[in-house]
């Protein structure tokens, strides 16, 4: 699993890609808690446009983002959500952003 | 009398996370043969995933322990999924299978039984405190280009 950022302004997009299961989510957890505080964006796209597989786990990645999010004040998208993956969020109740941006 | 599968692939593999990708993939490869849609392979790779995961974090979680896997084919298109751990067992299943409930660590989302029940047609959970559980799920595949 591969987490890359881009800062434009006050809005972090925090990239991932490869296969988001368990053995990958510890890592990509503390990469995107890393990322959020050293940036302390007011708005943080997470982008799944490289996700090639997604459980649960990229739940609990999703929701620790949102959560950390929410204690700076700021807001979460989840935006280039593949199918796979769309199908998981959509199983737990968690809104995806429709369009690719 | 017990009905005989068609088909079968029966996979034993040490609780290490890095063997959740190789259960799933085998799973998928296996079923490739049921002519699955795309989605119905996510699925199936999805469900695999989750009960694979939750033998490793919860079944043996200070120890690495056997899984074992079996997948097989039976008449009509149907595949089931075995997935099988000798660890500590569930002492609460239905508490267990209760969306958003876990006792698992921060990288858990506690969704993992209600992802299983809602990609397969059916998922039953038997466990015993100390002996293990058994994770049976199904799911029929579609025939596609077979009129009914």
């Amino acid at each position: 699993m591969e987490v890359r950022t881009t800062q434009q302004g006050r809005t972090l997009t925090v990239t991932l890609r490869g296969e988001l299961d368990h053995h990958a989510a510890r890592d990509a957890i503390v990469a995107v808690e890393r990322a959020l505080d050293a940036a302390l964006p007011s708005a943080l796209a997470l982008d799944f446009g490289g996700v090639t597989f997604m459980d649960s786990s990229g739940i609990a990645v999703a929701m620790r983002a949102m959560r950390r999010m929410a204690a700076l004040g700021g807001t979460t998208a989840l935006v280039n959500v593949p199918p796979q993956a769309k199908r998981v969020f959509d199983a737990a109740g968690i809104p995806v952003k429709e369009e690719t941006t | 009398m017990k009905v005989k599968p068609n088909n079968y692939i029966a996979l034993e593999f040490l609780s290490r996370s890095a063997n959740e990708g190789f259960a799933r993939a085998s799973v998928a490869a296996f079923a490739a043969q049921l002519d699955p849609t795309l989605d119905e392979l996510g699925d199936i790779k999805t469900a695999v995933s989750e009960a694979v995961t939750n033998a490793i974090v919860h079944a043996y979680p200070d120890t690495l322990g056997k899984i074992n896997l079996r997948a097989s084919i039976f008449d009509g298109n149907l595949l089931e999924i075995v997935v099988r751990d000798k660890g500590r067992g569930i002492a609460d299943v239905a508490q267990a299978r209760t969306p958003l409930f876990t006792t698992g660590g921060e990288e858990r989302s506690g969704m993992g039984f209600t992802i299983m029940e809602s990609f397969m047609d059916t998922l039953s959970v038997r466990s015993e405190p100390g002996r293990g559980t058994v994770v049976v799920m199904k799911r029929r595949i579609a025939r596609r280009g077979v009129k009914p």
